[in-house]
């Protein structure tokens, strides 16, 4: 895209206040309000580009990052949007401190909010961790994962990626394959895709598909290359290796050999196929490197980039959000 | 609190779970024990000395049995002590509970049963019975020393949730504690299909992304267990029966005659796993919440009498242990309070007759213990409920005498109120005016 560099005003033109306090499903957005924080984002793509990428937006706030979980990428996408609007940022990495000691989710998060942080980001192993929180704080959480429940900010990503390379995501065909069981991005991606009108599915063996998956709204699928016919996108996921243990597959060449993705079975696909995945890659796993790192096919670069814009996106909005509800 | 001086119930409608009488009536209670019942009509001609009570219609029936309370006496009594739930039961219209050994130390041996009964002697307000570890630390390893605690006074043994994995300790154990009259009551599941989860496998917890194991897990288990019932001919008490597919091998095996009683919570008789809405700890349960099939089918077997008893499942957990993520939080709820209004929905429903529906929380469960109470008869101990079945509650967990909040049922509105509560010929609860 080769626009203008924009301005703070147009910045401001396009920054709406968020339909709530926190961000923590997918489901927060209806296709008007998902399409206008893609809109936004987009803003933000080519701010990003700019040499001075740096705004006040978000001068005064500040922005804690909470990760219970480790995670390189998630935490300073975060980060990086933060300081970008002009936020205070501090990372607080909760697993080696007090949660350890005997302390609970709530309390830490108690202590954290009489700090009066204005955006809190979280990202925990267990389901329900970021609505929990978000019922004691008075500040927005922003879920940045929770257990196996949702990833939505990773979900607007991706929505933005796709948007960007088709123009349109109505319509799309997106297959989602891989270890679905256990994965919060496919299920955000399943809730935000079927409000901007993509067609799902869901592909992947039947001990990593969750149980009444066909009751999502999507098309479930165990075979690859069946899934991915005539897929306008693949998005892989990671497969854990731990899931080795446990008998949910035997090995992984044999999940390569039937459910990593490849370019002889990326044929299948539609013309014009964009493969995406959310990163870290398990190469040879789930994914091949000649597919992964091609750069005319694959958005994994492209999915890095957007990550940062589509949480500035939702930071501008939620702090417009704050500045309504004050 | 009123001991000696007698008294009479006029103007009730008398449930009795023994004859099956649901009428107009009168009771008179004295020396602790049911002295005189007079059916369709009131006593008139009693002496200065009798206190009239006016029932205004309200149930009376048998004070009601639980057979499965936790409390956290020994070891947690900031969750609930043996008193505190008396207290709770008494305000449920409870008299006879019988406390769980999972507490620390657990009741594996014949002091600590001997503990709780002396604890319970100065408790008025409930008659406390205990069951025994049916393993050493409940850990479904050693047998623990059944006939001894028997004779302390347990009721019978179980190690509670905790499923005894070795099919050759468990048979050992139904078989030797059967020849002491001991049951076993035990949870049917498949130790590991269920490992790590919180809630039913299905659609719902997919989209939660919660840990969920499939209700099929507790079939396998219940199958396993009936199979050794009837191989050693011990006394199994199916604890906690929730699901469609595991109703079908009891009733298999009861045709069968293979001595096994179930029960039925009623939590899994009131909720089903949508409850559990957006990550309400409160409604995490062990077992876990079913779908509204499943609870449709437990209702049905307890309208036909394969389920015989129907039990609180009170499970007392203090805040802290309830505010975590839905996968850590404790299961289970407290239920002392709530039975009996939960229990009436049943009736208010037109699922169940109101002396069918009593009968599985007094007779029936009375009979199982061998306890003479759970009936109106001249003779009976004194045991006794009032309530006034039509006026609507809203629970409030802040509210309740228990200790511990933890309430599946908070806000929600019932119907039947307990006005009354005579224990032992004491009047031990009494509504405020």
């Amino acid at each position: 895209m080769t626009t203008l560099a924009p301005g703070i005003d147009e910045v401001r033109a396009r920054t709406f206040p968020f339909p709530r306090r926190h961000f923590l499903s997918a489901l927060d957005l209806n296709v008007v309000e998902a399409n206008a924080l893609l809109d936004l984002a987009d803003t933000f793509v080519d701010l990003n580009r700019q040499t001075t990428k740096k705004l006040d937006l978000l001068k005064g706030r500040t922005l804690v990052n909470m990760f219970f979980e480790n995670s390189t990428r998630t935490q300073a996408s975060f980060e990086l949007a933060g300081k970008r609007l002009g936020a205070d940022t501090m990372n607080m990495s909760v697993k080696t401190s007090s949660v350890t000691k005997g302390e609970t989710l709530i309390d830490t998060a108690v202590t954290l909010n009489a700090m009066r942080p204005d955006l809190l980001v979280v990202r925990h192993a267990s389901s329900g961790a970021a609505a929990l929180l978000a019922q004691k704080v008075g500040c927005s959480v922003i879920n940045a994962g929770d257990g196996q429940h949702e990833h939505p900010t990773q979900a607007l990503l991706d929505a933005l990626s796709m948007r960007r390379a088709f123009g349109a995501l109505a319509g799309l065909t997106v297959a989602i394959c891989g270890d679905v069981m256990h994965s919060r991005v496919a299920r955000s991606n399943v809730n935000l895709l079927g409000v901007l009108g993509a067609e799902v599915r869901l592909v992947g063996p039947p001990t990593l598909m969750p149980a009444g998956a066909d009751r999502w709204g999507v098309k479930v699928f165990h075979d690859l290359e069946q899934g991915i016919a005539g897929a306008d996108v693949v998005m892989m996921l990671r497969l854990q290796l731990e899931r080795m243990q446990g008998a949910l597959v035997p090995s992984t060449r044999e999940y390569f050999r039937y459910w990593g993705l490849d370019r002889e079975k990326l044929k299948a696909a539609a013309d014009g196929v964009k493969v995406m995945h959310p990163g870290p890659m398990n190469r040879g796993v789930e994914i091949d490197s000649d597919v992964a790192d091609d750069p005319a096919i694959s958005l994994i670069q492209d999915q890095v980039e957007m990550g940062v814009a589509a949480r500035m996106a939702v930071l501008a909005a939620l702090s417009a959000r704050l500045d309504n509800d004050r | 609190m009123s001991r000696a001086r007698p008294f009479a119930f006029n103007n009730a409608r008398l449930v009795d779970p023994e004859t099956g009488y649901d009428g107009s009536g009168a009771v008179v209670v004295s020396g602790g024990v049911i002295a005189d019942i007079a059916r369709g009509r009131d006593f008139t001609d009693l002496s200065s000395d009798v206190r009239v009570i006016d029932c205004n219609g309200g149930m009376l029936a048998p004070g009601l049995v639980d057979l499965r309370v936790k409390t956290g006496e020994p070891g947690a009594e900031t969750k609930e002590t043996l008193r505190s739930a008396a207290q709770a039961a008494a305000a449920g219209g409870v008299t006879s509970i019988v406390v769980q050994p999972d507490t620390d130390p657990a009741v594996d041996d014949p002091s600590v049963v001997d503990f709780i009964l002396r604890r319970a002697q100065d408790i008025e307000s409930c008659h406390i019975h205990a069951a025994g570890a049916a393993t050493k630390g409940l850990r479904g390893e050693q047998m623990a020393e059944i006939g001894l605690m028997r004779d302390a006074g347990a009721r019978y043994i179980t190690d509670v949730e905790r499923p005894i994995i070795d099919s050759k300790v468990m048979r050992r154990i139904l078989s030797y504690a059967a020849s002491f009259g001991m049951a076993l009551a035990h949870r049917p599941q498949d130790p590991w299909l269920s490992k790590g989860a919180a809630a039913t496998e299905g659609e719902f917890a997919s989209r939660l992304g919660l840990p969920s194991a499939p209700a099929a897990s507790e079939r396998i288990g219940l199958e396993r267990d009936l199979a050794l019932a009837e191989l050693s001919g011990g006394r199994l008490l199916v604890d906690q029966i929730t699901c469609g597919a595991a109703l079908e091998a009891l009733a298999r095996a009861k045709g069968r005659g293979v001595n096994a009683v179930a029960t039925a919570s009623i939590n899994h008789l009131s909720f089903n796993e949508l409850d559990i809405g957006d990550y309400r700890t409160f409604a995490r349960m062990d077992p876990p919440l079913r779908a509204e099939d499943d609870r449709q089918a437990l209702i049905e077997a307890l309208a036909s009498g394969l389920v015989d008893i129907v039990v609180s499942a009170h499970a007392p957990a203090p805040a802290e242990d309830k505010r975590l993520p839905f996968d850590e939080a404790t299961p289970g709820g407290v239920g002392l309070e709530t039975l009996l209004p939960a229990l009436l929905s049943l009736y208010h429903d037109g699922r169940l007759p109101l002396v069918d529906l009593m009968r599985t929380v007094t007779l029936a469960p009375a009979r199982f213990l061998g306890l003479p109470t759970g009936r109106l008869a001249s003779g009976a101990p004194a045991d006794l409920v009032l309530c006034d079945l039509d006026a609507p509650v809203i629970i409030d967990a802040d509210k309740l005498v228990s200790k511990s909040k933890n309430s599946p049922f908070d806000g929600r509105r019932l119907q039947g109120q307990v006005v009354m509560t005579v224990c032992g010929g004491v009047i031990v609860h009494r509504i405020a005016e």
